[in-house]
């Protein structure tokens, strides 16, 4: 429960309202429960005019007006006590999601590469709408119920205390058998969502491998296993029928017993004319009044119990401290950044490995020129550029961008004055346009087209249904690998970055437009600093320097020339080239 | 809009025809579900009767002795209708669980038995959903929609006819509220409805922006995106907590609204009781019952209410559901398909063609009259540059896809002649991806079959070199195999699939060779696995190996859909061909292994 503590703050901004809502619920109450008084007088009334044969038909209305009366306020005042309590808790739901999204921003890439994406999202909807639960009818109905009970409890001990007691006898039993029942259906519940995880789980990967099984025609034993896992499925969902459908009956012989034993005892007590027949009416209104409170008594042990197992959760995530943020030496002075790029004595594992994956990095790139790295899948590639925009921090030596240490640039600005195209291209379902200005603050139509221009997007986009207004992604056209790359590049291009970096980010692009786009960026990034990874030696050969990476370390450093004069792999890099384009003119 | 938000009609006689068919089976149950329904409905009408019995007779008469009976009684009634609530609750649910079960298992095994063109044009994501969501929808509707609608109907029924019985004149006072009633139910109904869509689709655009945010958190972090991405979360956000608002606000005037119905129904009680009190019979038993029935009327109207949900979405389900099961994307089944019991082996593609989708011009043939000759025993080697046309050949010997022209013989037959299924026995297929199912080590290489037997199990891991690191697990054949081989490495994912295809002792082995590079170790071993399975059976590798290659009697190169060389390693390499550059290309430095 102590997990709940951490929304105080929360609910302190809307203290108001829910004060509001409160003194609403004590109001509402208060003429709810004064009705079956009326009521009663009514039926004594009533009773008196039948067997005087004399009977006051107005004061017959006057009850019925009244009865209608202070229900329309009761009416009205549990109105405003959902508008303040629940409205309150939906907006409290919405200031956690909001502040949860803003942490995630502020965390590191590697949490996202450990976290599945799945349980992000279960937090951001059921574990939040688990903690809305308690700030909603979690205060609401305890609130509600107090006042009611007490209100009521008043009222019946001064009709009768005798009777009251004997009839409230039964009643604990009701809130202790929806809290044990709702507990217990709650662990069936879970149970059964987990076997239906099961079942799911089972069919995905029945389809996902249905090569597989058919290769091996062992369609019948799917089909036998999926039945089998079935049918524990029905049997789980019967055991929790059982449980759901005992807890109304359970419920209505407990509050049963209570009417039985007022009607009798009741009975006996107007029989011997020691209470009127309409204070007996009005006390079975008072019961049924009752009923209410004590099921949601326990129904709100369980809610109190479900948010709080939420709220920890949550509060995990929210306690994580974002690894790559601004150091306290931060030089504030930096509001700009011209381009030199200096790797000193780098070295780089990840968090939890053993394998350096760069070792002793020495690179000067001079602001303007370009910088081109080869290397095999798994040589340090990509992760040495990861390391300029601070994805991760260096573990050993350091990282300087004209000649100040990364870590003493702010994030905002050295992120601002770098392009980057990622290895794997990630586009948002959006327009194109959209994506393309993704990283600017100002969308500018004439910027769009000239950088899509630039990524050679122009042709397809004259084939795209709306142009740049083309909805791409799930709900609209999927583009070509080599398109995605190109939207990507553009987007890197329009924010006319001082570094340029582009992570293998050609490879699905044909070797035609490829030259076109580096024509491009060759005079768009004359005067900024480039560094591209590729695969391909067209690419790199215009590079001020090549360096190739093996073993994360450095092996090979030169121009086109020079590597293919000294180089190894560089060199055997070269010749696969020429063959593979050998192969294709066959 | 998602295909799952569409919502039709609630009634659509055509499907429920077809629904209903489901329930036949258990006819019975549902008839006994609709009698304890009707029982269920008796006892609960007949309540507020005890108290007018207790009230005019019992109390009216100072009757002690008969106020005990009619408690006693009334308090059997209560016990006997809890009893039959309870039942009648289970049964129901029993009946929508046996039903969605059928349909589930019908559903999966028309997965099962569709052909690979079929999950080529439906993604996997699509099907889960109708083996599992859409078929729990009609739970639902199967369980309480069907047989709850009868106790409810006759709730109502059976306080009507208590009512009038009681008095007629009254009952008709107190009815008069009920249209209005109907009426709030029905239009709060609607709009909470509405509501209750326009939530679930904000949540659904919160999952999407959270799913695409949070896998694209890399690309917000470098383009300082953070900001304008939290600003649109937070309308996003807004929306759903709006959506949310508005549906509180029919909450908060719905049920006081019914309270106040209710009010006005006892005022109406009570004024004409006193107005006709004098020249009529009326009783203070019965007005105390007419408070009582006053109360018990919204219950079922509320239920019925419901139901038109239930029904709303189980129809959309259901037209979902039976789209697919209509779709009979089945290989086209030779009626007397030619049963091949013992096949020798030999493979051979007479000018064959073949294109994935219809063919428009030339180019768009993925294979162009591909002609070969494998002989019993022998290996060949299929080797080409990526796009060739290799795993093709593999996808039409096994039958997966059905070819265009030519044919295919096995043994002399042509394979269209023969089960698909017996010939699928023969073939014993090995992928580059090896897909391991979760489970145990030992039922990713029997795969279920229980004629395989532990001990061809154990042989077939020993042939492949697989038993040293079996036996090194602490459950050994019986170690746990996550989700996809999370935990083994991809040269034991390997050797596992090996075992697989031995353990099955085909006569026809199909080998995709993984590209993927694993450890020396592991190669070796991997090696030597490929060799023992190849030997004594004839086989088709599409080959990345140059020791496989070098081994096999024959090597096909595949260049853009054609068959461009046959012939041997040497015999090839002298010819200085397309083998000879691939070779250059991808062979050439494994020799230095």
């Amino acid at each position: 429960m102590k997990s709940l503590l951490r929304l105080i703050p929360y609910l302190n901004r809307y203290k108001k309202s829910l004060l509001i809502g409160l003194i609403a619920i004590i109001g509402s109450n208060i003429f709810t429960v004064i009705q079956p008084h009326f009521v009663g007088r009514a039926i004594d009334d009533l009773k008196y005019g039948l067997e005087s044969k004399n009977l006051d038909s107005f004061s017959l209305l006057y009850y019925a007006i009244i009865i209608v009366g202070f229900t329309l306020i009761a009416g009205v005042m549990s109105f405003i006590t959902r508008q303040t309590i629940i409205v309150t808790s939906r907006k409290i739901e919405y200031d956690l999601r909001n502040d949860f999204l803003a942490h995630l921003q502020k965390l590191h890439f590697s949490f996202f590469q450990n976290t599945p994406t799945g349980d992000l999202m279960a937090h951001a909807t059921n574990d939040i709408s688990a903690v809305r639960n308690v700030l909603g009818p979690g205060i609401m109905y305890p609130a509600d119920t107090i006042v009611t009970f007490v209100m009521v409890l008043t009222m019946m001990i001064l009709k009768d205390w005798r009777l009251t007691l004997l009839a409230l006898i039964p009643l604990p039993l009701v809130s202790f058998a929806v809290y044990k029942l709702g507990k217990l259906i709650n662990v069936k519940f879970q149970e059964r969502q987990e076997h239906f995880s099961k079942l799911t789980g089972r069919a995905q990967e029945n389809l996902s491998g249905i090569r597989v099984i058919k290769a091996y025609v062992r369609e019948d034993y799917e089909i036998q296993t999926f039945k089998n896992l079935s049918w524990e499925y029905l049997k789980k969902n019967l055991v929790l029928a059982r449980y759901q459908s005992i807890i109304w009956p359970t419920m209505f012989l407990l509050v049963g017993i209570s009417l039985v034993v007022t009607i009798y005892f009741g009975g006996i007590r107007v029989i011997e004319n020691k209470m009127s027949i309409g204070t007996l009416t009005a006390f079975f209104a008072y019961l049924m009044m009752l009923i209410w409170p004590m099921i949601a008594f326990g129904w709100v042990t369980n809610i109190l119990q479900q948010g709080a197992a939420s709220m920890k959760r949550i509060s995990k995530i929210l306690d994580i401290v974002p690894e790559i943020r601004n150091s306290e030496n931060l030089d504030l002075s930096i509001k700009d950044i011209n381009g030199e790029i200096e790797f000193q004595n780098v070295n780089f594992k990840y968090k939890d490995s053993q394998n350096p994956i760069l070792k002793n990095i020495n690179l000067k790139i001079p602001a303007g020129k370009t910088l081109a790295i080869v290397g095999y899948t798994g040589s340090g590639k990509s992760t040495l550029v990861s390391l300029i925009p601070r994805l991760y921090d260096v573990t050993e030596g350091k990282i300087l961008i004209d000649g100040k240490d990364i870590r003493v640039i702010p994030i905002e600005i050295l992120r601002k004055n770098i392009g980057f195209v990622p290895q794997e291209t990630f586009l948002f379902s959006e327009t194109i346009a959209n994506n393309i200005a993704y990283g600017v603050d100002e969308i500018d139509n004439e910027e769009i087209i000239y950088s899509a221009d630039a990524a050679q997007l122009s042709k397809d986009l004259d084939e795209f249904p709306k142009g740049f207004e083309t909805i791409i992604g799930e709900r609209g056209i999927t583009l070509s690998g080599g398109q995605k790359q190109r939207v990507s590049i553009a987007r890197a291009i329009i924010r006319n970055p001082k570094i340029l970096i582009l992570d293998d980010a050609l490879s699905s692009v044909d070797t035609y437009t490829e030259e076109a786009i580096l024509q491009k960026l060759r005079a768009i990034m004359k005067n900024r600093t480039s560094i591209i990874i590729s695969h391909r030696i067209s690419t790199v050969k215009d590079a001020d320097t090549i360096i190739v990476l093996h073993d994360g370390q450095i092996v090979e450093q030169g121009t086109h020339e020079e590597l293919l004069e000294y180089g190894k792999i560089y060199k055997d890099l070269y010749n696969k080239q020429l063959l593979e384009e050998e192969l294709e003119k066959l | 809009m998602y295909e799952e938000e569409i919502l039709g009609k609630a009634y659509d006689s055509r499907l429920m025809k077809r629904l209903l068919k489901y329930l036949k089976p258990y006819k019975w149950y549902v008839l006994l579900g609709i009698l304890l329904s009707l029982l269920m409905s008796g006892l609960e009408a007949i309540r507020p009767y005890f108290t007018k019995i207790a009230v005019d007779i019992n109390i009216a008469n100072k009757d002690k002795y008969g106020l005990l009976t009619t408690t006693v009684l009334f308090f059997l009634v209560l016990i006997i209708r809890g009893i039959v609530q309870y039942f009648n609750a289970y049964l129901t649910q029993w009946i929508g669980q046996r039903t969605i079960f059928d349909l589930r298992m019908e559903i999966f095994e028309h997965l099962q038995r569709s052909n690979i063109r079929f999950f080529d044009k439906n993604p996997i994501g699509r099907l889960i959903t109708r083996v599992t969501n859409d078929v729990e929808v009609l739970n639902e509707m199967f369980s309480s929609g069907i047989v709850m609608v009868f106790t409810d109907i006759f709730t109502i029924i059976g306080i009507l006819v208590f009512m009038f019985y009681m008095n007629w004149e009254l009952a008709l006072v107190s009815l008069s509220v009920l249209p209005i009633l109907f009426y709030a139910t029905f239009l709060f109904r609607k709009k909470a409805r509405e509501s209750y869509r326009e939530v679930r689709l904000q949540v659904a655009r919160i999952n999407t922006f959270m799913q695409e945010h949070v896998s694209g958190m890399l690309i917000d972090q470098l383009f300082n995106r953070e900001k304008k991405s939290y600003e649109e979360f937070s309308r996003i956000n807004a929306a759903h907590r709006d959506a949310n608002i508005k549906s509180i606000f029919y909450y908060a005037v719905f049920y006081p609204a019914v309270e106040l119905i209710g009010a006005i129904a006892i005022g109406l009680i009570i004024w004409y009781a006193g107005i006709e009190a004098l020249n009529k019979e009326i009783t203070i038993g019965t007005v105390m019952a007419f408070f009582q029935f006053n109360e018990m009327f919204w219950r079922p109207i509320r239920d019925l209410s419901e139901k038109y949900n239930i029904m709303q979405t189980a129809m959309a389900s259901s037209e979902r559901i039976f789209k697919l099961l209509d779709d009979k994307t089945t290989l086209p089944m030779q009626i007397n398909a030619v049963q091949l019991k013992e096949v020798k082996g030999e493979i051979v593609f007479e000018n064959v063609w073949f294109s994935y989708d219809s063919v428009e011009n030339d180019d768009e043939w993925v294979l162009k009259n591909v002609s070969f000759k494998i002989n019993p025993g022998e290996t060949a080697a299929i080797v080409g540059h990526t796009g060739a046309g290799k795993t093709t050949i593999i996808n039409l010997l096994t039958r997966f896809y059905e070819l265009n022209k030519g044919r295919i013989l096995i043994d002399g037959y042509d394979i269209r002649e023969l089960d698909p299924y017996q010939l699928r026995k023969h073939i014993g297929l090995v992928h580059q991806d090896v897909f391991l199912f979760s489970g145990d080590i030992r039922s990713n290489i029997n795969l279920g079959n229980e004629s395989i037997k532990m001990d061809r199990i154990k042989a077939a891991s020993r042939v492949v070199g697989l038993n040293k690191f079996i036996e090194s697990l602490p459950n050994r054949y019986h170690e746990e195999v996550k989700e996809r081989g999370a935990t083994l490495s991809v040269g034991q994912k390997q050797l596992i699939s090996f075992a697989r295809a031995l353990a099955h002792n085909p006569k026809i082995l199909i080998l995709d060779e993984a590209t993927s590079s694993v450890d020396t170790e592991s190669e070796i071993l991997i090696q030597k696995a490929i060799q023992k399975l190849l030997k004594g059976r004839t086989s088709i590798v599409i080959a990345h190996r140059l020791s496989t290659i070098q081994r096999a009697n024959k090597i096909i190169v595949l260049h853009k859909g054609e068959v461009r060389e046959i012939g041997t390693h040497q015999e090839l390499l002298n010819l200085g061909g397309i083998y000879y550059k691939l070779y250059q290309l991808q062979y050439k430095e494994q020799e230095i292994m």
